[in-house]
């Protein structure tokens, strides 16, 4: 397979998941659709080592898979936070820091 | 080679499925599970691009430990149906014009770079490349600084979370006297 399919479709997969971080509302769904967008990069980043033939790129998508999961805890410790609170789990219902 | 093929568009309809399950599902539980179905399409491309230990790690931490974290925080938040916005809302038009917009500039970026070794099967690649053997020679010999950083940040994202979502006896009762 050429390794210009690969792109695309890492092209297509970043953009799927930035269009789900514009429209959901729940924080949830947007750390999934983050997930989607890191995903897409890390293909990208896999397919380019390929196609030089350097597996420097795999220790990069690597680090890139580390720094998805402590985003994810992160973002999960947030949301439990806020359902802890009472506080609705919508993004368009957090407004307290509107100026 | 046909059947290498074959296996790239298997796997390319399950990743991009799984994607557009993410952002169509209104259910948060359903969205997950469709997730875990493109990461393992996404470790079967992985595999194709001769990433054999990537592939195996995005199996087992992401779509094994990661997710099953995601499943237990959408079973204790509720994991209930979200309304769809007000009809005619900024932001849901904006929303997927901004997403085409980009994937037409991210086209372009790929077809105007000109790198003619993107139309080739890529360099010719010695034994053992994307091994755990060669991965863990390049982490612990080249890449030692980001890989202590990496080990230093799970540490302390793992801390970060448990302070973050720990019961606080102060706020509770702060809440309940706003209550009652």
């Amino acid at each position: 397979m050429d390794v210009v399919w690969f792109v695309v479709l890492s092209a297509f997969i970043f953009c799927i998941g930035a269009a789900g971080v514009m429209t959901r509302r729940n924080p949830l769904v947007i750390l999934l659709c983050l997930e989607l967008m890191l995903n897409g990069g890390n293909l990208a980043l896999i397919a380019f080592a390929r196609m030089h033939g350097n597996a420097e790129g795999q220790i990069f998508a690597l680090i890139v898979m580390v720094v998805a999961a402590c985003e994810v805890v992160v973002g999960l410790g947030l949301i439990v936070a806020m359902y802890r609170r009472k506080i609705p789990i919508d993004v368009d219902s957090m407004s307290e820091l509107r100026g | 080679m046909l059947l290498e093929q074959i296996l790239f568009f298997i796997a390319a309809a399950g990743a991009l499925g799984g994607a557009l399950g993410v952002v169509a599902m209104r259910n948060p539980f359903y969205a997950t599970l469709s997730l875990i179905c493109h990461l393992i399409a996404l470790a079967v491309l992985f595999l194709l691009l001769q990433a054999q230990f990537l592939a195996a790690a995005q199996i087992v931490v992401y779509a094994g430990a990661v997710m099953v974290l995601y499943v237990f925080v959408v079973a204790y938040v509720g994991g209930q149906d979200e309304p769809m916005r007000p009809a005619g809302g900024v932001a849901a038009g904006l929303g997927p014009l901004f997403a085409i917009v980009l994937l037409i500039e991210v086209a372009i970026a790929v077809i105007g770079s000109g790198l003619s070794a993107l139309d080739t099967q890529g360099a010719k690649l010695g034994a053992g490349f994307g091994e755990p053997g060669q991965i863990g020679e390049l982490l612990l010999k080249q890449f030692l600084i980001p890989f202590e950083a990496a080990s230093f940040l799970l540490l302390v994202a793992a801390v970060g979370a448990v302070v973050l979502a720990r019961r606080r006896r102060g706020l509770e009762e702060l809440d309940e006297g706003a209550a009652g």
